[in-house]
């Protein structure tokens, strides 16, 4: 990991921005995505059926979700491993509240309140204390399904009343799920946090030099912290729309989610190691992603296959820009 | 520095004890000799990829896909096995695959500086992947399994098994190399301070690859015993056992930041973990208990650990420095 300075040209003259916008890697990524949008389309007669394609988009609706709060964390130059276990600890949470007779509004309350208050440990042991965010989260990921683990054992909660169905199954319009409105609406919020607010200004400052940053007057650890919060409220969010749609909580909910989450925020071009990226970037990469798998089931292939493909594409979307860099040289 | 290490074993040492000690007090049965010995054989898979994963952690890096190269050469020996191939060289196999995996970890953290978590997570996911391509997510049971096979890591030897001694001299080869040779040095000098390393001459990525390469093919030896032991292979074997490893190693106090940290520490970073899970049925509480104690404990670990691991160097700005 040790990088040593290079001289870089610098040009005469500015690309211009058409050119720019063209080179960019969320460019490369969208004509990605409509290859094999259109591959899928002549694989497959089903595959442009509208109702098809939004069944589709539960595949990637979800890890968006968090994906999104995920994006700004490692731009921070932080991570978060425990998301897939705060899901199964907000959504046994709900369970639990189910059991003992809660209404659907408090359920959603629950998850999304355990999510934050997940969050906020973590917040606090990375923010507070100055802990590596890497063993936190290692450590918060056993944690918290760690204590799924001890409420459920082997067993599950089941029987959500109908009403909480409407999150994870419901459609808001036509075609369009209450995750797909969801997931858009998400977009936007966090493309504008991110990319037009001081506080999204002070996520890329304190990612490319913290010390810079601090020097600057930003309450460095505050906006970490904070972050932790988003990513954990997020991942509570999840776990609504998760438990909802499946109906059901296990204590091995989600797992393996942080894997696909991360390689989402990492193939929409969100530097692995802090100061640069794009939502845009990760709402392109959530749907290169959604149509990969949709495209792999409509072929039979199995799961394991499946993350096999998202372990791969994880190191070869960081490998292969260095292969091209080290081969131009 | 080097007092400070030894009060933090001897703080784990004291912590174990105490542990053994409350046990004690209820079930003595628990810290008999031969109970004793029995944990201590049951901790042995743990013991063994802690001093990979340590070798790992000093150079900075984090080695996820232990568990995964395990399950693979673990299946890859049953398969072996199966084919009639003489134990030693299952033996020899299982070791040079899981180095071979531990290099592709290797080569993408030196060659391509890609963050060792990145490249780990990704490869935890393939190298399980293959083993469903391998097998078609089918077991190999016991009776498939030849007698010497499954022998060979149960045989008692001076009173221990196999698979303990196996254990306990890898200890004894760590604790050398990291003493007495000159990689040892450099792994806890790359980890130290990689540039400073650099000016030593020392090749900060060509260490951290012979550190996933060492953790691969313990992995990998680790794989054919894990197998032999329990008698079956499948996809999901020793899963999320990376996670205890990674513990074992930071209640053990090596420092994830890299460049700290000793083979007694992990050593008994393992045993602790290998006494709780062991006694908590002996106490009567729930295995599921298990996932989230060793949260806890990694958790309590780094706080304490964190303590007395400031930034090396002189510190001007105290408090612009504190967390750069």
């Amino acid at each position: 990991m040790t990088t040593s300075p290079t001289l870089r040209q610098i040009p005469d003259r500015l690309q211009s921005p058409l050119a720019r916008a063209l080179k960019s890697w969320e460019a490369l990524l969208l004509a990605v995505a409509v290859a094999i949008f259109v591959a899928n389309a002549l694989a497959s007669p089903w595959f442009l059926d509208p109702w098809n394609l939004s069944d589709a988009s539960f595949n990637f609706t979800e890890k968006a979700l968090i994906a999104f709060a995920m994006a700004m964390l490692i731009i921070a130059g932080e991570i978060d491993l425990s998301v897939a276990s705060i899901i199964a600890l907000a959504s046994t949470v709900m369970g639990a509240a189910m059991v003992a007779g809660a209404p659907v509004w408090l359920l959603v309350v629950l998850g999304l309140g355990t999510g934050l208050a997940c969050g906020a440990v973590n917040g606090v042991l990375v923010a507070g204390f100055g802990l590596p965010s890497i063993v936190v989260t290692i450590g918060t990921m056993s944690l918290f399904r760690g204590i799924a683990y001890i409420v459920l054992g082997d067993g599950a909660y089941t029987g959500y009343p109908s009403g909480f169905g409407w999150f994870g199954q419901g459609y808001v319009w036509w075609v369009f799920s209450v995750e797909l409105v969801l997931f858009a609406v998400m977009a936007v919020v966090f493309g504008v946090l991110l990319h037009r607010t001081s506080f999204g200004r002070m996520v890329f400052a304190i990612g490319n030099n913290a010390t810079a940053a601090r020097f600057s007057g930003i309450r460095v650890d505050r906006v970490r912290f904070i972050l932790f919060l988003l990513t954990g409220v997020m991942s509570g969010l999840a776990a609504v729309c998760l438990t909802s749609r499946l109906g059901s909580t296990r204590p091995s909910i989600a797992t393996g989610f942080e894997l696909e989450v991360v390689t989402m925020v990492v193939l929409g071009g969100i530097n692995i190691l802090g100061g640069s990226g794009s939502i845009p970037g990760v709402v392109i990469a959530a749907l290169v992603m959604g149509l990969v798998t949709f495209g792999l089931g409509l072929l039979n292939v199995p799961g394991i296959v499946m993350s096999i493909i998202v372990g791969a594409l994880l190191i070869g979307v960081i490998a292969l820009p260095r292969l091209w860099a080290m081969w131009r040289r | 520095m080097n007092a400070l290490l030894k009060s933090r074993e001897a703080i784990l040492a004291l912590a174990i004890l105490i542990l053994l000690a409350v046990i004690a007090s209820r079930f003595p049965g628990f810290v008999r000799p031969g109970n004793l010995a029995n944990v201590l054989t049951d901790t042995a898979p743990l013991i063994i990829l802690a001093l990979g994963q340590m070798a790992v952690i000093v150079t900075k890096c984090i080695d996820l896909s232990v568990a995964a190269n395990l399950a693979l050469c673990g299946m890859i020996s049953a398969m072996l096995n199966g084919a009639g191939v003489p134990l030693p060289l299952i033996l020899l196999a299982v070791i040079a695959l899981g180095a071979a995996l531990g290099a592709v970890n290797g080569l993408l953290v030196w060659k391509l500086s890609i963050p060792s978590i990145v490249v780990t997570l990704g490869t935890m996911t393939i190298y399980r992947g293959i083993i469903f391509l391998l097998t078609d997510g089918k077991w190999i049971n016991a009776h498939q399994m030849s007698e010497g096979f499954k022998a060979f890591p149960r045989a008692v030897f001076l009173g221990l098994p196999v698979m303990t001694w196996i254990a306990l001299a890898i200890v004894a080869a760590f604790a050398l190399i990291v003493s007495r040779t000159p990689l040892g040095r450099a792994l806890f000098a790359v980890g130290g301070n990689p540039h400073a390393a650099v000016y030593a001459g020392i090749s900060v990525g060509g260490t951290q690859a012979a550190a996933f390469v060492i953790s691969g093919a313990l992995a990998g030896l680790t794989g054919y015993l894990w197998v032999a032991r329990y008698a079956v292979a499948y996809v999901d074997i020793a899963g999320g056992f990376e996670l205890d490893v990674v513990a074992a190693c930071v209640i053990g106090g090596v420092a994830i930041a890299g460049g700290a940290g000793s083979v007694a520490g992990a050593v008994m970073g393992a045993l602790f973990l290998g006494i709780v899970k062991n006694a908590l049925p002996v106490i009567g509480i729930s295995p599921f208990w298990q996932m989230a104690i060793s949260g806890s404990a990694i958790l309590i670990a780094i706080a304490f650990n964190a303590r007395g691991q400031g930034p090396a160097g002189r510190i001007i700005l105290t408090k612009a420095e504190h967390r750069a």
